[in-house]
C-alpha cells in the first residue's frame, strides 16, 4: 500500500507541473500559434508572474517587500495584469519591426527583469529569493489562514489545527493537481473558443498574409499586441502557480531560460503549434521524458558506480543533467525540420458558409 | 585635473569600457553580417564564440601538459578557430540550410534551439564549473606606465588590454581590406544589399554565406578568447551574457554594416562602463548590477526612434 501511494504522489507532481507548462505552452500558442509572434522572453514572464504573486500573497517579512498578506485569487490576478502590462510595453515597441526584433526584445526584456529582480534586493530578497510562498490547499493549514476569516467562522483555531493534524501530510496534493488542471482546463476551452471565433480567425489570416488582411481593413498591429498581451497574461498567471508548486523562488536558478523558456517551447512544437490540445499535450509528453529520463540517468550512473568501484559517480551526476537538455534540443531540431506540424497539427476552424 | 578627474575616469572607465566595446564589436561584426547576408538573428553566435574559447583553453592545456610549454592564448586560438568554422559550416549545414528557402523565423527558431545544444554541449564537455583561463594578476604594462608618467599622466594599461587593442583595430583592417578590395568582399555586400540582384548577376551564393561564416567565425573566436583574456576565466554563460550587448551593437550600428557594428560596439561597451561613474555626486550614476540592461536601453530607444540604426542599416 505504501510503495503505491508513492507512485500516486509521484504521479500527482508529474500531473501538476504537467499542467503548469501545459499553461505555459497556452500562452505560448496564442502568442506563437495564433499570431505568429517569436517570444523567446517567456521565462521573464514567469518570473513577473511569480514574484508578483509570491510579494502579494506572503505573509510580512523583513528580508523583501510586504508580504502583503493578500487573498491567493488577488496575487493570482495581478500576477497576470503585470504581465500583461510589460508585454503590452514590448508589443507597441516591437511589433511593427520583424519577428527578429522581437526576438531580441523579448529575449533581453527577460534578462532584464531578471536583473532587476537580482538587483533590488530592498523589495525582492534579490538572489537569496523569497520563501514561504502560500500554496494553494496547502495554505489553509497555515495559521494565518485558519485563525482568519473566512475560515474563523467555521471553525475555532484551536478545531482547525486539530483537524489538519488528523489528514494525511499528502492532503493537498491530490487538490493542487485538480486546480492546476482546472485551470489549464478553463483556459483551454477559452482559447478554443477565441480561435473558432471571427477574432482566432483574424489572427489566421494576419499571421498567413498580412498584406491580404491589412488590405482587408484589419488592424493588424493591435490584433498582434492583442495576442502578445493576452499570451503574456497566461504566462503570467502559469507563473504564480509555478511560484505556489515550488514555494521557494530566486531570479538565477529557478528562472532559468533553459528549463523554462525553452523547454515550452519544444513542447509546443513538438505537440503542434496552432493547435491548442497539442500544446497541452506536448506538455505533459515533454515533463513525462524531461523527469523520467532523470530518475533513469541517476539508476543508470547509480548501476554504474555498483558495477565499477572506483567511478567518480558525482562527476557524471552534475553533467548528465546538460545532457539531458543536449538531447531535448537536438529533439527539438529534429522535429522542426521533419515534423514541423506537431504531432497534433492545426486544424483551421471552418468557416461558417463552408458548413451549409 | 589629471590627478583629481582624469586619473580614475580614464584607468578604470574608459579604459575597459574600449576593452570591452573591442570585444562586443568584434561579436557584433559576425551578428550583422550574418543577419544582412543570411538574414537572420543568430542567437547561436554568443555559444560559438564561448565554444572558440574553450577549444583555446583546451588547446593550451594540451600544450602544456604534452610539451610543457606555455602557449600565448592568441596562438593557441589559430588552431580553435579552425575547429570553430567547422563547427559554423556544420551547424549551418544541418540546422539552417534546411530552412534557407522557408520562412525566416524557422531559423531563428532553429539558432535558438542551436544556442542551447552547443551550451549543454559545453556544459556536458567541460563541466559546469569556471575554469581558469590566464592565472595571475595582470600588472599594468611598465614601458607605458613610464612613458606616461613622464608626460604628467598616469595610464594603468594591463598587456592584455594593449593585445586586445591591437587584435580589434587589425582584424578591422583586415575586415575591411577583405570588404573593400577583394573579390568576395564585394560579393558579400551585394548579396547583403539585395540577394536577387546578386544572384541574377552571377554572384556564387553559397560561397558568399561560407566566406561570411569564415569571417563572422574568425571574429567572433576573436571576440570569445579577447573575453577569456579580460576575465580571465572560462564560464558557460559568457555566451549568454555577451549575446545581447551584441546584437544591441549590430542594431545601434545598422543591420549589415561591419563598420556601425563595430562603430555600435564600441559605443555599448562604452555606455555599459561609463555609465557606473560617478557623474553626479559621488554615487555611481547607474549601480553596476544594471550594466548589462544599459545596453537593451540603447537598443529599445534605437528601435522606437531609428530602427535603421545610426548607418541606414536594412530594418525589416
Amino acid at each position: 500500500m505504501e510503495a503505491y501511494l508513492g507512485y500516486f504522489l509521484y504521479f500527482l507532481s508529474l500531473a501538476t507541473v504537467g499542467g503548469i507548462y501545459a499553461i505555459f505552452a497556452l500562452g505560448l500558442n496564442v502568442q506563437w500559434g495564433f499570431a505568429g509572434l517569436f517570444n523567446v522572453g517567456i521565462v521573464g514572464f514567469a518570473a513577473v508572474g511569480a514574484y508578483t504573486y509570491a510579494l502579494l500573497t506572503t505573509a510580512e517579512s523583513t528580508f523583501h517587500y510586504g508580504g502583503l498578506d493578500l487573498p491567493l485569487p488577488v496575487g493570482m490576478f495581478v500576477a497576470m495584469v503585470a504581465s500583461a502590462v510589460i508585454a503590452g510595453v514590448i508589443g507597441l515597441i516591437c511589433i511593427r519591426l520583424r519577428s527578429d526584433y522581437l526576438a531580441i526584445a523579448t529575449i533581453g526584456i527577460a534578462e532584464i527583469i531578471k536583473l532587476i529582480l537580482k538587483n533590488e534586493t530592498e523589495v525582492t530578497n534579490g538572489p537569496r529569493g523569497i520563501n514561504k510562498i502560500p500554496r494553494a490547499w496547502e495554505h489553509f493549514s497555515e495559521e494565518r489562514f485558519y485563525s482568519s476569516w473566512p475560515m474563523s467562522w467555521f471553525n475555532t483555531p484551536d478545531g482547525w489545527a486539530v483537524f489538519f493534524d488528523a489528514l494525511p501530510n499528502w492532503w493537498w496534493q491530490p487538490c493542487f493537481a485538480a486546480t492546476v488542471l482546472f485551470c489549464m482546463y478553463v483556459i483551454y476551452r477559452m482559447l478554443e473558443r477565441a480561435r473558432i471565433s471571427p477574432w482566432g480567425r483574424m489572427m489566421t489570416a494576419i499571421r498567413e498574409n498580412e498584406p491580404a488582411a491589412r488590405a482587408s481593413g484589419k488592424n493588424v498591429t493591435a490584433r498582434r499586441v492583442e495576442a502578445f498581451v493576452i499570451g503574456a497574461a497566461i504566462m503570467g498567471f502559469a507563473g504564480a502557480l509555478f511560484a505556489q508548486h515550488l514555494r521557494l523562488i530566486e531570479p538565477t536558478n529557478t528562472f532559468d531560460p533553459a528549463k523554462v523558456t525553452f523547454l515550452v517551447w519544444v513542447m509546443l512544437i513538438l505537440g503542434g503549434s496552432g493547435n491548442n490540445r497539442g500544446a497541452m499535450l506536448g506538455a505533459f509528453l515533454i515533463w513525462t521524458i524531461w523527469s523520467a529520463s532523470e530518475l533513469m540517468i541517476s539508476g543508470i550512473i547509480d548501476l554504474a558506480g555498483y558495477v565499477f568501484q572506483t567511478f567518480d559517480t558525482g562527476l557524471l551526476a552534475t553533467r548528465a543533467g546538460f545532457l539531458r537538455m543536449m538531447l531535448i534540443g537536438i529533439l527539438m531540431q529534429v522535429v522542426l525540420q521533419k515534423y514541423p506540424a506537431g504531432i497534433l497539427p492545426e486544424v483551421r476552424p471552418a468557416s461558417p458558409r463552408s458548413n451549409k | 585635473m589629471w590627478e583629481s578627474f582624469g586619473f580614475e575616469f580614464v584607468n578604470f572607465y574608459f579604459i575597459p569600457g574600449l576593452v570591452l566595446g573591442c570585444i562586443y564589436a568584434l561579436g557584433a561584426i559576425g551578428i550583422t553580417l550574418t543577419f544582412g547576408i543570411l538574414r537572420f538573428a543568430n542567437f547561436a553566435h554568443g555559444e560559438l564564440m564561448m565554444m572558440g574559447a574553450y577549444l583555446t583553453w583546451t588547446i593550451m592545456a594540451i600544450a602544456t601538459a604534452v610539451l610543457g610549454i606555455a602557449v600565448h592564448p592568441l596562438l593557441a586560438a589559430i588552431p580553435a578557430s579552425i575547429v570553430v568554422i567547422y563547427l559554423f559550416f556544420w551547424t549551418d549545414k544541418f540546422f539552417y540550410k534546411p530552412f534557407r528557402k522557408a520562412d525566416t523565423i524557422k531559423v531563428v527558431m532553429a539558432s535558438f534551439g542551436m544556442m542551447l545544444i552547443l551550451r549543454s554541449a559545453v556544459q556536458v564537455i567541460w563541466g559546469p564549473n569556471q575554469l581558469t583561463f590566464v592565472p595571475g594578476i595582470a600588472k599594468p604594462n611598465p614601458s607605458l606606465l613610464g612613458w606616461s608618467s613622464d608626460i604628467g599622466a598616469m595610464l594603468l594599461i594591463p598587456n592584455k588590454h594593449l593585445f586586445i587593442f591591437a587584435g580589434t583595430i587589425l582584424f578591422v583592417v583586415v575586415l575591411s581590406y577583405i570588404l573593400n578590395r577583394t573579390r568576395i568582399g564585394k560579393a558579400m555586400r551585394a548579396v547583403s544589399d539585395s540577394p536577387d540582384l546578386a544572384h541574377v548577376t552571377g554572384i556564387d551564393v553559397d560561397q558568399v554565406i561560407r566566406a561570411t561564416w569564415i569571417v563572422g567565425g574568425v571574429c567572433a573566436i576573436a571576440a570569445g578568447v579577447f573575453l577569456a583574456m579580460d576575465i580571465q576565466m572560462l564560464e558557460t554563460t559568457m555566451g549568454f551574457r555577451m549575446l545581447l550587448p551584441m546584437f544591441a551593437a549590430a542594431i545601434l550600428g545598422g543591420i549589415g554594416k561591419p563598420y556601425g557594428a563595430v562603430v555600435g560596439g564600441l559605443v555599448i561597451g562604452l555606455s555599459e562602463e561609463l555609465s557606473a561613474y560617478p557623474w553626479i555626486g559621488d554615487a555611481p550614476l547607474l549601480s553596476p548590477g544594471y550594466k548589462t540592461g544599459v545596453a537593451f536601453a540603447i537598443m529599445v530607444v534605437m528601435l522606437i526612434v531609428r530602427p535603421q540604426g545610426l548607418f541606414k542599416g536594412r530594418s525589416f
